[in-house]
């Protein structure tokens, strides 16, 4: 009898080693341990034996039978896997095709380094000011310290629409606006970033509107070393952790004393090249010390505030940063210009 | 302004060198744009004496040269200038020298002739032609007979001086001749400044007694001085004065014109000399030109005066525009002996009337119209007489015919230095001021740190303390001033919330795939009114001098020019664009603009040709309605404002009328989105193009709600879809604020997942297919609630449209 088990069991185990699928296994698996099987029809046939045998035989068909289980088990979970295998080959694609493409756009470059500037500031504690784009000339002119007959106010310079309306040449009459509504109490931290217009020809160097951002500080002590001190931190900021500032004397109708910031040279380092014609520095800002006669039009005691105020195009800015050489580019939106600030 | 480094140092101590010298005045405030040496390259150039000057024997245009260059050597050169003769003086390039251009020069053979070197033109030794006098524009120049042979010849020509460009800011006219910038430069370097001798001998002869000056015009002319210089003998001036003249720009003439505009540089003073026998009587008279009156000008011209310029007159005819140029009859010739010099102060408005009606400008009208120094007028004049009779061997008539007042007083500026320091930043004290005051060359009384400075006439852009302190800044050196932090209190900074919704805004569109354009804001007449939506008349606002018509009119939409950037892409083979664009627009609602404009912030965008393409997965498609109508939905999401926007169809000009939507906020329009009518896209030569404008203004000026958490579901919903079967113009829009109204409380959402218009469809009909989605956050729903508001839907929609439900 025992032989008889383990004739079937050898049976057995060569039958599910060549079970070719799951059914197969099945099969094997009713046909040998099935109710009606061959085992069971041993042990069925038990009462015949010996006292002594049949507790041998019992435990030796158990032991084939579990075999037999463990062998359908293994083999189950081999022709599984050998399926899932076949199915996840079938699966496979080709992972270097390109990816649907995500539509995104991106900011004009005037606005990313606007913006670059306005958070600059903000976080310095300034607040942003808006003004009209169509202005009064007094605001415009009269209230920065430019009266009538003044050289710099020309009909040629300027997009008159009346007499009294125009294009606002700068952004400077948001100061005179915001001072007048702050009524002679400081203190006033502001920058006014916005477009300007001006009767120029355009050309890779000159736009007829233009952006500018104003800044604005009006309270008591304000000093030129605190001009000095904003202004480093920007250009630190914008240009990087190494430029050094230099202020020049200049003159604007609205500040006394009046300066030019230079920033040293970004691409040489101050050693000269083509960005800074030679000089080691560059153009980045006009600035001063409010005039005392803006401060009193506005309506403040300059006896008791004093104030500094500075004016930057981000054109140049974008063209010095970006090295864009034509500033006609700006207004001219050749989607492949615009593309390439995705990281700006 | 061009100043010579080799002049400027003859009135003050300049030990640095020129490019140094740049560097300390721009610091100081005036920027030097340019150093240039008026050397261009030059080495090996001499002094050459013509020995023997004969025609060459096989060239009609050459001559064959003995010349001596020094130290007993006499050259053969072959030279083909036509005003080469024997006995001359001359530049002379010997073999070895190099030339502007890296041109080298070598021994050479021409026509047969050896040559040894070039006589040179000063056009070849890197002067400007236009500076070059005239009679050796086409020829050598002939330097004088003093001239050594074999020494270097660039220092009799002065090439060896250096020129340095400076860039006025127009406060700073007093640096406009030498003078004023050695005042300057002494200044910076604490130097003195030297004055040139102007005294004269004159002779027994009054001037007054040869010419009287009568002003008309006081309030034009403030000041007039005329002296009387006699046998003059016209020829070209000194070397020394040429080349400065060249040096600064001004070709030289002839000795009585190159002294005037010497003086004119040296002084900053416009002086003009008339020929004293042509003046056509014996008196000046200064008056306002009669309308219509003319003159011929010195360059011959005809010009024709109006009653706003000024004119010198003899009595009668003009014989000047005054400060802008003389007149032909009265000009000093090649024969003049006698010179009526003018020396005189005009105002700047009076001068820029004429030189700018004229379309004169030159270096006297533009120093008057920047204003001059009034109480340097006499000085210059006495300069200019004692040059002539120096170098001209004139004589001068005793004493200065004057009409007017020839020096005003000066004034004084108080300056507290407690306050400077204050307003600079610096610890500078009484002694560094007065010490810097005494550098400028301001007078000044001080008492305990009080300071009343004489301001000097040369300078009358300093007016106010602040001009005191910028002068004492400036000279004290910027870079000395510390770097310091505001000492106010700190306040946070930070948008509002109109500046954040609108970054906002742009933020989204670029997240759903448009560019941003920034364009121009003026456009033309007939483009500024297209894609007009407001209801009210609306008048178009043009600027009164427009570059050109293009760019003349205020735009009231941004569609215009962001439909002209697809043009411009499209012309580049760039077909398929989604661009968008924030900015104002103008609404002007007067006949007569008197008040400012209204400004909006209008948002647009433009949508044109393909917009979603996976190409390998075949994916690729253009742009519809829908595409746009589905960014605005995003966008209102965004701000908010989604259950309060509507979209009706409407009409709008230039789209198309089937596939245009009216986007209302609480029923009032704030803009449209649709197709660009056919037609505007055929002119355009673009693709199928969707367009939006939304007034972002009106957008984001209302309120909105305060953003509150609700609570999550926990008990199921209930779906039930339905298809109707309507009328075909039916818009879903109606159907779904039907279903909203009837499902009451219990219905939250409703979504439209099918329409169909197939030919399974009766004529006329289409089918549309929702479904709706009811729950109650409180509890699980039952059957029965469910049907009695689902049966109310579908009633209302059998009421109001004949909606049967699809069989």
């Amino acid at each position: 009898m025992k032989d008889r088990l383990e004739a079937l069991k050898v049976e057995a185990i060569g039958q599910i080693k060549e079970a070719h699928d799951l059914k197969d296994l099945q099969a094997v698996k009713v046909a040998y341990l099935g109710k009606k099987g061959p085992i069971t029809e041993v042990l069925k046939g038990m009462g015949k034996l010996s006292a002594e045998e049949r507790p041998v035989i019992g435990a030796y068909a158990n032991e084939v039978r579990d075999s037999i289980q463990q062998e359908l088990d293994k083999k189950q979970s081999e022709l599984e896997n050998a399926a899932i295998a076949e199915k996840l080959s079938k699966e496979t694609i080709d992972v270097s095709l390109p990816g649907r493409p995500v539509k995104k756009g991106n900011p004009h470059p005037l606005t990313a380094v606007v913006t670059e500037i306005e958070d600059l500031f903000l976080s310095m504690g300034f607040t942003i000011a808006e003004g009209p784009e169509v202005e009064t000339d007094y605001y415009n002119f009269e209230a920065l310290n430019l009266p009538k007959g003044h050289p710099a106010r020309d009909m040629q310079d300027s997009f008159f629409i009346t007499e009294d309306i125009l294009l606002r040449t700068q952004t400077s009459p948001v100061q005179a606006r915001t001072m007048e509504k702050h009524e002679g109490e400081g203190p006033v931290k502001i920058i006014s970033p916005g477009k300007v217009y001006r009767r120029d020809n355009d050309d890779a160097t000159h736009s007829h509107q233009f952006m500018q951002i104003e800044g604005l500080v009006v309270d008591q002590n304000v000093r030129l070393s605190d001009l000095k001190g904003v202004l480093e931190t920007f250009a630190k900021k914008m240009f990087g952790e190494d430029r050094k500032i230099r202020l020049r004397p200049s003159f604007f109708p609205f500040t006394e004393p009046s300066v030019e910031m230079d920033i040293s040279c970004f691409k040489c380092s101050g050693k000269g090249c083509s960005i800074c014609k030679q000089t080691g520095w560059i153009e980045i800002l006009g600035a001063g010390m409010v005039h005392p006669n803006v401060l009193e039009m506005a309506g403040f005691d300059s006896k008791k505030y004093t104030g500094f105020a500075f004016g930057m195009g981000p054109e140049r800015i974008a063209m010095l940063k970006y090295g864009i050489d034509d500033i006609r580019h700006f207004y001219a939106n050749d989607i492949r210009f615009l593309k390439q600030f995705k990281n700006a | 302004m061009l100043i010579s480094y080799n002049w400027l140092k003859e009135y003050v101590n300049v030990e640095i060198s020129p490019s140094e010298l740049a560097d300390k005045i721009t610091k100081s405030g005036i920027e030097v744009e340019m150093v240039e040496s008026l050397n261009k390259g030059i080495s090996g150039v001499v002094v050459g004496y013509v020995e023997e000057c004969i025609q060459h024997p096989n060239a009609d245009k050459l001559r064959v040269c003995k010349v001596d260059v020094g130290q007993g050597e006499v050259s053969q050169i072959v030279c083909g200038a036509p005003n080469v003769a024997q006995g001359q003086k001359v530049a002379v390039a010997v073999p070895g020298a190099v030339l502007p251009g890296n041109f080298k020069i070598k021994k050479a053979k021409l026509r047969g002739e050896e040559s040894h070197g070039m006589i040179c033109s000063l056009t070849e030794l890197g002067v400007d032609t236009k500076l070059v006098p005239k009679e050796y524009a086409t020829g050598i120049f002939v330097m004088p007979s003093d001239a050594e042979p074999g020494s270097d010849a660039l220092e009799y020509l002065n090439l060896n001086d250096h020129v340095l460009e400076l860039g006025l800011t127009p406060n700073r006219a007093d640096c406009l001749n030498v003078i004023g910038v050695a005042n300057e430069v002494a200044a910076i370097l604490e130097q003195e400044v030297r004055l040139p001798n102007t005294s004269i001998k004159t002779t027994q002869e009054k001037a007054e007694d040869l010419i009287s000056v009568q002003i008309e015009s006081l309030e034009d002319n403030p000041y007039y001085g005329a002296m009387v210089i006699r046998d003059v003998k016209i020829g070209p001036s000194p070397l020394w004065m040429q080349n400065r003249l060249m040096a600064s720009g001004i070709r030289p003439i002839n000795n009585i014109v190159d002294i005037t505009n010497y003086v004119l540089l040296e002084y900053g003073q416009p002086l003009h000399a008339f020929d004293y026998n042509r003046l056509g009587s014996k008196e000046i008279v200064i008056r306002r030109a009669t309308e219509g009156e003319h003159i011929q000008t010195l360059d011959d011209q005809d010009r024709k005066l109006k009653e706003t310029h000024l004119v010198i007159t003899n009595g009668k005819d003009p014989i000047a525009v005054a400060g802008v140029m003389g007149g032909a009859t009265s000009e000093v010739q090649s024969d003049t002996t006698n010179v009526l010099l003018e020396a005189a102060y005009f105002t700047s408005g009076r001068v820029r009337a004429a030189s700018k009606d004229l379309g004169l400008r030159s270096e006297a009208s533009s120093r008057y119209e920047k204003g001059i120094d009034r109480n340097r007028v006499y000085a210059a004049a006495m300069r200019a007489a004692s040059l002539m009779a120096e170098l001209a061997g004139g004589k001068v008539a005793e004493g200065i015919v004057e009409a007017g007042k020839r020096e005003v007083n000066t004034y004084s500026v108080k300056m507290d230095v407690s306050r400077m320091n204050n307003l600079l930043g610096t610890e500078i004290t009484s002694e560094q001021t007065a010490s810097i005051f005494k550098r400028l060359g301001f007078g000044y009384k001080e008492s305990d740190g009080q300071f009343e400075v004489n301001v000097p006439s040369r300078r009358p852009d300093i007016t106010i303390e602040a001009d005191l302190i910028e002068e004492v800044g400036r000279i004290y050196g910027y870079d000395r001033i510390p770097t310091t932090y505001l000492l106010s209190e700190a306040r946070p900074g930070g948008l509002t919330m109109n500046q954040a919704q609108r970054r906002n805004i742009r933020t989204y569109l670029e997240g759903a795939g448009l560019y941003q354009a920034v364009t121009y804001a003026l456009t033309t007449p007939a483009k500024s009114t297209h894609f007009s939506f407001s209801d009210e008349k609306v008048y178009p606002i043009s600027v009164a001098h427009p570059m050109s018509e293009e760019r003349s009119t205020l735009r009231m939409s941004l569609l215009p020019q962001l439909l002209e950037v697809l043009q411009y892409n499209r012309n580049r083979s760039m077909e398929d664009l989604a661009i968008y664009e924030m900015g104002s627009v103008f609404i002007n609602r007067q006949e007569v603009l008197t008040d400012l404009p209204e400004e909006y912030v209008f948002v647009s965008g433009a949508v044109t040709g393909v917009f979603n393409e996976h190409l390998w997965q075949g994916e690729r498609k253009t742009v519809d309605f829908y595409v746009l109508k589905g960014i605005l939905e995003g966008l209102m999401g965004e701000l908010n404002l989604s259950e309060r926007i509507t979209y009706e169809a409407g009409e709008i000009e230039n789209m198309h009328p089937g596939r245009t939507a009216i986007v209302k906020l609480d029923g009032i329009s704030v803009g449209f989105v649709g197709q660009l009518h056919p037609a505007l896209q055929k002119e355009l030569d673009v693709k199928d193009t969707y367009v939006f404008e939304l007034n972002a203004t009106s957008l984001l000026e209302k309120e909105t709600d305060q953003m509150v958490y609700q609570t999550l579901p926990r008990y199921p919903s209930i779906t039930r879809d339905i298809a109707l079967v309507v009328d075909q113009e039916l818009p879903a829009g109606d159907l779904t604020t039907v279903i909203q109204a009837a499902g009451g409380e219990l219905l939250k959402e409703v979504n439209l997942f099918d329409l169909y218009e197939g030919e399974k469809m009766e004529e006329g009909k289409k089918s549309l297919a929702f479904s709706l989605k009811y729950f109650d956050p409180e509890r699980t729903l039952t059957d029965e609630e469910v049907v009695t508001a689902h049966n109310r839907v579908l009633k209302s929609l059998e009421e109001r449209f004949g909606a049967q439900l699809r069989k």
